[in-house]
């Protein structure tokens, strides 16, 4: 066989697999969007769900779920960021080192239902938090630390040693350094990473399931004291969201019109997670270029 | 003339590896000495203790005296600070930080907390005037200064270091990372800065050498060869090594 004909054979063969790839992604989402939509409406986005009866809507589990990626990313994005600078500015590398990320890499590894009970045992056992948006939270920084951890490490990493030299040469210390320059430079790329486990952590049910619970008691969206229970500020009250909301309908929803709940909840899930990716590139983009082009 | 920077019998170790090998060298207060040799002769090493920026890699043992104006820079109560804002870097490959021009250049005195704009401004302009591209960057301040040219980048990062008012500027190869108009530029832009500052230059380039320098001296393996003023180096050197070295024979 000539090199040309082989070459040919070589792309046609990437281009079919790559096509199928998309085939199937858009095949799958389409259908999830498609099948969903007819069922999406302002009511059904802002009222509560119904057990028994039809025209329920998941206003309370979409609430829920953005109010616990807010909490869990209060929580995790200073530690990841911590860790990710310790361990690419001042981290030595030795066999600590070394133990400290092979750690980071086995935990981000680790299944999320694992992670659930983990917290389950941990947080509403142990600490006695009780199913709670609380308990969610910390599990969920559990799941998401390592991701989080490794990007902002990357990110890091990616800016030029040359900066850092420009810094000490200045007479900044090696933390001015790093707070005034290296962290700013890499700040599109951090952006990047946390509003991509946003998306993670938006559409995560299993962990969920035996830590923030699966019911969502009526809120009262007039009472933004988070110390009363019906406020939906309330970090103490159980939370399902709408992860776990769609794996409830499924497994025992026993309302009439599951199934297009299902779908409509589904869709806006998976919308949700598109906008996040979405908008990850553009303010990604959009910082980087006003970093550099002005 | 005052001696501004002495250093006396200067050892640097890489591991085991000796890359300095006893250097005595003394700088006069003004004007511009080229330290050349050829690659691997530790000229850069030598520039890099002069501030203390080796001590950022690790395994660098330094032995011997740096004085600066009678202080011995390598002493324990050295601050690292005021030491490299007394003498500023600037490096082979410019550096602008991601920022725009004025934060860039402004950036040294505002981390030292000047808050007063009317000063910061006049600085900013004075020092972008003195590194001679004020005129190719005064309408657009508030602009990435990675948007600019190498040679423009490099001269920023000169008037970067001009703000903070540095005695001794040393400078790595600031021209070989740029194309030969930006080049003499810079060239134009030291000359002129050699009556306020004492310069220190690593050149590869041993014509720039001869164009701007009033002292050189050459480096090979570790050592000094010689130091002396720069027409006596390139025409009359005392050492048969730099004459073959300036000559092309070797290098």
């Amino acid at each position: 066989m000539s090199p040309k004909t082989s070459n040919q054979i070589a792309i046609s063969m990437l281009y079919v697999i790559a096509s199928t790839i998309v085939v199937i992604l858009a095949a799958l989402l389409g259908y999830i969007i498609i099948s969903g939509l007819p069922a999406i409406s302002w009511h059904f986005l802002t009222s509560p769900a119904r057990a028994f009866t039809s025209g329920g809507g998941v206003g309370i589990q979409l609430f829920n779920s953005f109010y616990l990626l807010i909490l869990t990313m209060l929580i995790s994005f200073p530690i990841a960021l911590g860790a990710g600078i310790y361990l690419n500015e001042y981290a030595k590398q030795n066999w600590v080192t070394a133990l400290v990320r092979s750690a980071i890499e086995i935990l981000s590894s680790l299944p999320s239902v694992v992670v659930g009970l983990f917290g389950f045992l941990i947080f509403v056992v142990q600490f006695g938090f009780g199913f709670s948006i609380l308990s969610g939270a910390f599990a969920l920084t559990f799941f998401n630390l390592p991701l989080l951890t490794r990007s902002i490490e990357e990110a890091l990493a990616a800016v030029p040693d040359a900066q850092r030299e420009g810094g000490l040469a200045l007479g900044l210390s090696k933390w001015e350094t790093v707070l005034h320059i290296i962290v700013p430079a890499a700040l599109p790329a951090i952006l990047t990473g946390v509003i991509l486990s946003a998306g993670r952590i938006f559409g995560e049910a299993a962990a969920l399931i035996f830590t923030a619970g699966q019911s969502a008691p009526a809120l009262n969206f007039t009472d933004w004291n988070p110390f009363n229970m019906a406020s939906p500020l309330n970090p103490m009250r159980p939370a399902e969201t709408l992860a776990v909301h769609i794996w409830k309908i499924n497994s025992e929803g026993i309302m009439p019109d599951a199934k297009a709940i299902s779908s409509g909840a589904s869709a806006v899930l998976v919308i949700s997670v598109l906008g996040f990716n979405l908008l990850a590139r553009f303010v990604g983009h959009r910082l980087f270029k006003r970093l550099t082009a002005g | 003339m005052t001696k501004i920077l002495e250093t006396h019998d200067l050892h640097v170790y890489y591991g085991q590896h000796e890359a300095l090998k006893g250097i005595d060298l003394s700088f006069e207060e003004g004007g511009i000495t080229a330290l050349i040799g050829p690659s691997g002769s530790s000229k850069s090493t030598y520039l890099r203790t002069l501030n203390r920026m080796n001590d950022l890699i690790p395994n660098v043992t330094v032995t011997g005296t740096i004085k600066f104006r009678d202080q011995n820079i390598y002493a324990p109560q050295t601050d690292l600070v005021t030491l490299r804002k007394e003498i500023g870097m600037v490096f082979q490959q410019p550096n602008p930080f991601p920022f725009s021009i004025y934060d860039n250049v402004a950036f040294g005195l505002k981390l030292a907390g000047e808050k007063n704009h009317e000063r910061l401004d006049q600085v900013v302009e004075t020092s972008l005037k003195q590194a001679a591209v004020w005129d190719e960057v005064k309408d657009h301040l508030h602009e990435s200064a990675l948007s600019l040219s190498g040679g423009q980048q490099q001269r920023v990062c000169i008037a970067r270091v001009l703000a903070v008012s540095p005695q001794i500027i040393l400078l790595d190869e600031p021209t070989s990372a740029l194309d030969p108009i930006s080049s003499s530029q810079i060239e134009t832009t030291l000359l002129k800065l050699r009556t306020d500052y004492t310069i220190i230059t690593v050149t590869h380039n041993l014509q720039q050498a001869s164009r701007i320098s009033d002292r050189t001296a050459f480096f090979m393996n570790g050592e000094v060869i010689e130091m002396d003023d720069t027409k006596k180096i390139f025409m009359n050197p005392a050492r048969k090594e730099t004459e073959d070295y300036i000559s092309g024979r070797f290098g």
